[in-house]
């Protein structure tokens, strides 16, 4: 019935078109980069590089302080993973009692991590800040960890528990009636089970992570950890009009999550289609 | 947990709870209700004890340092007679509300074009979804090169004869708040896209052929049938599109920072710029709180909107 049809072509061909359009910044992006800074200003925005060089990648690279993107680069893996792990166990552990208990208060739980889950940080940021210098914990990426792991976890909680809604009790309960403890059925059967939700809640925060700007400014303000997106805040913030060098850096921030997003798209496009709705 | 020593009680009141058949013998299976403990106690401190105690910051005149005072509602009393904040209020709404729906529409006919058949919509999917993937920050550093005076775009218009549109874009205090509405629809047009495409393929073949069978145009099986069977997409969609587009903040910042003269200034923005940039942290918890109300209010009616999904 749906075959290809002379229509399907000029559809293919019209998307492809729009693909087209929809991508151009990209290759404004690294024309721009890879331009000397003599051509920068001389050429047309649009004019691909006459001598293309990486002049700008090395500058960028041997910025120091606030702005080192490679002191940000570090931290932010560091931050992302940490943040990924805490939210994992955490968040499987609070989705699974959640969604197997049908007590009341099981009920008002999830909900109060519903809500959670669209309360805006603006209004807690700073008591949370406040509470973050008392405990020294401003500054630092493992306090950052601690951060990410209370203020995504709502999410985290919320996916978990879908899936585990979705998930049979067999499993369980035959390895309950072999002796295990119930312990050993969660990390030895349930969480193994689990390994698409681990996949969404791992993608799905650890995209937010990575790519939060407003709170490692707040709480990684004024110190020499920033995370990627800060340093590279403050790195351009310095420059004026340096096109190329702030495409060199706009680029390196890019990079990472790229090389992870075409090797794992699937799974990226999944998490964010199915993920969402539980 | 107990097991059944003394007979169940048999009062019928305690029916309904019991009607979940085998709850007794899950209760060996789920765990131990400890392990949400740390979790819950996690997220009421940080989301709502952090909320609770930034709210009442709204009804002083802290600056962060030394003492402050209760003035009751004098934050909001100033945020409502002072134009800039009241622009805020104005922006916010508009990018958010615009954005969801510019990004869906685009995001719908996407899904729809990519909708079976074509050879490589894989590849085409991969492409149009990459911008959701990326800080907005940095994609939001490439926009604010192209809406250059002498950047790509006005080099565009000049080149098909059309100078007299050239302008310097984020300069310019009208036309800077829809060079940023461009920014957050390219930016979330991928993921609207996904949703429905994944909606879509929940569309069974067989009601669509049987349609096209009957007779139904193309136009009229997107609209009866396809569309739907779209709707619990659509409300996935357009409510975290919502949400997300009232909490805006890095691609302002990295456009304009607000400017010119705040012409694109949103809530998130100034809550940033008066608790964290001039230290008042009291008027900024009254910004705060009134963006926290609009986007619960906001998440609340879309809910009711969409009835029978109690899910975000």
């Amino acid at each position: 019935m749906f075959r290809y049809t002379k229509l399907s072509a000029l559809r293919e061909i019209g998307l492809w078109l729009l693909a087209v359009v929809y991508l151009a910044p990209f290759y404004v992006l690294i024309a721009t980069a890879l331009k000397p800074d003599s051509e920068v200003f001389s050429t047309s925005a649009l004019a691909p590089p006459k001598s293309p060089t990486l002049q700008s990648f090395s500058h960028v690279l041997s910025a120091g302080g606030e702005s080192d993107i490679k002191v940000g680069l570090a931290n932010s893996l560091f931050i992302t993973t940490g943040s990924i792990i805490v939210l994992v166990l955490l968040g499987s552990l609070t989705g699974y009692v959640i969604a197997r208990n049908t007590r009341r208060w099981s009920r008002a739980l999830f909900f109060l991590f519903l809500i959670a889950i669209v309360l805006p940080i603006q209004l807690g940021t700073v008591p949370l800040y406040i509470s973050a210098r008392t405990l020294h914990l401003t500054g630092s990426a493992p306090g950052m960890i601690v951060l990410y792991g209370g203020l995504l976890l709502p999410l985290s909680v919320f996916i978990y528990a879908g899936f585990f809604r979705g998930m049979g009790t067999d499993y369980e309960e035959a390895a309950a009636i072999d002796g295990a403890g119930p312990g050993q059925v969660f990390f030895r059967i349930v969480l193994p089970l689990m390994a698409p939700a681990t996949g969404t809640v791992a993608i799905l925060t650890g995209l937010i992570v990575w790519n939060d700007f407003f709170t490692p400014l707040i709480f990684l303000g004024g110190s020499d950890q920033q995370t990627l997106p800060v340093a590279m805040y403050y790195y351009i913030g310095s420059l004026v009009s340096q096109w190329n060098q702030i495409f060199a850096i706009v680029i390196l921030s890019m990079i990472p999550i790229l090389v992870f997003y075409l090797v794992a798209q699937k799974r990226f496009i999944q998490g964010f289609a199915g993920g969402i709705k539980g | 947990m107990k097991t059944a020593v003394q007979p169940p009680p048999v009062e019928p009141a305690d029916r309904p709870r019991r009607r979940i058949d085998g709850e007794r013998r899950k209760v060996h299976t789920i765990g131990r209700w400890w392990w949400a403990l740390p979790g819950a106690l996690l997220v009421i401190a940080m989301h709502y004890g952090a909320t609770a105690v930034g709210g009442s910051f709204a009804f002083t005149n802290w600056s962060g340092i030394g003492s402050f005072e209760w003035i009751g509602l004098g934050n909001f009393e100033r945020i409502f007679d002072d134009p800039t904040k009241l622009t805020a209020l104005r922006n916010t709404l508009l990018l958010a509300f615009g954005s969801v729906i510019l990004s869906n529409l685009a995001g719908v006919v996407l899904a729809i074009g990519l909708n079976r058949v074509l050879k490589t919509r894989y590849l085409l999917r991969t492409l149009f979804f990459m911008p959701v993937v990326l800080s907005p920050l940095a994609t939001s550093y490439i926009w604010k090169f192209i809406f250059q005076l002498d950047g790509p775009l006005n080099s565009i218009l000049s080149g098909v004869g059309l100078d007299g549109l050239a302008r310097p874009w984020l300069a310019d205090p009208i036309w800077a708040l829809w060079a940023v509405l461009l920014v957050v629809v390219w930016q979330n047009t991928g993921f609207a896209m996904v949703i429905y495409m994944s909606g879509l393929a929940s569309v069974p073949v067989e009601i669509e052929e049987a349609a096209a069978i009957e007779g139904a145009s193309l136009w009229q099986r997107t609209w009866h049938v396809v569309l739907p069977c779209l709707r619990p997409a659509i409300a996935i969609a357009t409510t975290l599109g919502l949400v997300n587009g009232l909490r805006i903040f890095d691609q302002i910042l990295a456009l304009t920072g607000g400017g010119p003269a705040n012409a694109t200034a949103t809530l998130a923005t100034e809550v940033y710029k008066q608790a964290f940039s001039l230290g008042n942290f009291g008027y900024g918890a009254a910004l705060a709180v009134i963006l926290t109300v609009i986007i619960l209010t906001f998440a609340v009616i879309q809910q009711r909107v969409v009835q029978g999904r109690p899910e975000v």
